[in-house]
């Protein structure tokens, strides 16, 4: 069975562009500054697949479902992106005061179904499911990773037009600004599932660096009825922040069919968090984020 | 001393008002003996007891770089004042910004009868003073007191590192 799957992902990485081997890798974005001054600026990010935060040794992060906003909620291109063996980077031209959101959404969608006594399976962006997976396909199972992966920075003054929510998968909304972080203050974010407040949801932070450290040092936070949480910083750094809902039942038989694609293009990329290559478990919806919190 | 004779002065000539208090400042910018020296940005503010931010006094950074967009580059340096006030203006401001300034002893008057202190409303604040420099390190000193004051006050608090001596004095 191991075997198999590692031959279907092999043919599903023309699609799904990660391997199947990505369990319990973290994904991560990390731009230059966060925090600038001057109001004509750029930051260069780099996006990577790996254990250890902040390095690349593992695998790049794809950019094909990379989609930058600017304050005044418009999109902003990407410049000079590149994807290497173990990142990709780019760069960001910060054209105007406000907060810039730089995000990778995907909507992942993972099938089994039974094609004459042989089960099949298939991963792949849900834009691409419709197309590619036998709609009347026998015994047909499909379950959907809504995940979400961001930073942002600021020129200027911080900005909230950003964080306008899509009410899809888990989604941030700032008490504090993601870009108004130092240690020792208290800071407070709501995280929303499908728009409402996502409750008793375990939100995991860890500092960059870690490879000069022994432990993990993960601080966990949960997220109250009105899906706030609060954490505060000792120490200033880059910090990686995930989310990931369990799996919601009834990612059965695919009755209904999948749902209509959200954002995220065709290249797909993998869930978020972990989620090896396996059986469709439910629906889930992951947010991830980097931040920086600069010293008092 | 050598400010303290025409404060009471200009005080006198300009300003016949109930209280004339003025904050006479001086901050030392230490020689530091590197192969790449800069001249640091400083900021000078006035903090209510919460420290949250009342008014700007002065803002020394690059201004005269080709290019304009460039001194403004390093302000987030001043990470404290960027944070406070900094990032919620438009450089240059009037009355405020001013060019950096060599190693040395540097008195600023600010005069209770203009801005900001003209609108100071009474109560316990604090000075404060950061200063950031290029392939340098970062300071922030802290002086309290009251405003208006009741007696004249005098503090001077050494710095360690980016600041030399900082004094203060208030004056009914």
């Amino acid at each position: 069975m191991t075997i198999r799957v590692s031959r279907l992902a092999a043919a599903i990485a023309l699609f799904a562009s990660l391997p199947a081997t990505m369990h319990a890798h973290r994904q991560w974005m990390l731009p230059s500054s966060t925090v600038l001054s001057n109001t004509d600026a750029w930051v260069t990010v780099d996006a990577a697949v790996s254990n250890g935060l902040f390095y690349f040794d593992h695998v790049p992060m794809r950019l094909t479902s990379l989609r930058i906003t600017g304050p005044d909620g418009l999109e902003r291109k990407p410049q000079n992106a590149a994807t290497g063996k173990y990142r990709s980077t780019f760069d960001v031209h910060l054209n105007g005061a406000g907060t810039y959101k730089i995000a990778i959404v995907q909507s992942t969608v993972f099938a089994t179904w039974d094609d004459a006594g042989q089960q099949k399976s298939w991963r792949g962006s849900a834009s691409d499911f419709a197309a590619q997976v036998p709609p009347a396909a026998a015994g047909l199972k499909t379950s959907k990773m809504n995940s979400r992966l961001e930073t942002f920075v600021t020129a200027g003054k911080p900005s909230n037009k950003v964080f306008e929510t899509t009410g899809v998968g888990l989604e941030l909304v700032p008490v504090t600004h993601p870009n108004d972080l130092v240690t020792g203050e208290a800071a407070t974010f709501q995280l929303l599932l499908d728009g409402k407040p996502a409750a008793g949801l375990e939100v995991t932070l860890i500092a960059g660096a870690s490879r000069y450290r022994d432990k993990e040092d993960e601080m966990k936070a949960k997220t109250g009825e009105d899906g706030k949480f609060s954490v505060t910083f000792k120490d200033p750094g880059m910090y990686w922040m995930n989310a990931t809902t369990a799996p919601a039942r009834g990612g059965g038989p695919a009755a209904g069919g999948p749902k209509p694609a959200i954002a995220g293009g065709p290249g797909a990329g993998g869930p978020g968090a972990g989620g090896p290559m396996r059986m469709p478990v439910g629906d889930r919806s992951s947010y991830t984020a980097t931040f920086e919190v600069l010293p008092q | 001393m050598r400010i303290r004779v025409p404060a009471a002065v200009t005080g006198l000539l300009t300003t016949p008002m109930m209280f004339a208090a003025d904050l006479e400042v001086s901050v030392e910018i230490p020689r530091i003996n590197v192969a790449e020296y800069h001249r640091p940005y400083i900021a000078m503010w006035i903090e209510k007891q919460d420290q949250s931010f009342a008014a700007n006094l002065a803002v020394w950074y690059d201004l005269q770089t080709a290019k304009a967009e460039k001194g403004t580059t390093w302000l987030k340096d001043l990470r404290m004042w960027w944070r406070k006030s900094g990032r919620e203006l438009t450089m240059p401001v009037d009355g405020v910004s001013g060019a950096t300034r060599p190693p040395g002893v540097h008195p600023v008057m600010f005069r209770g009868s203009k801005a900001p202190l003209a609108s100071l409303a009474p109560g316990a604040y604090h000075f404060v003073v950061e200063a950031s420099r290029e392939v340098g390190g970062r300071e922030v000193v802290r002086i309290p007191f009251q405003w208006p004051a009741k007696s004249a006050q005098q503090v001077k608090v050494q710095g360690q590192s980016e600041l030399g001596q900082v004094q203060m004095t208030v004056k009914p």
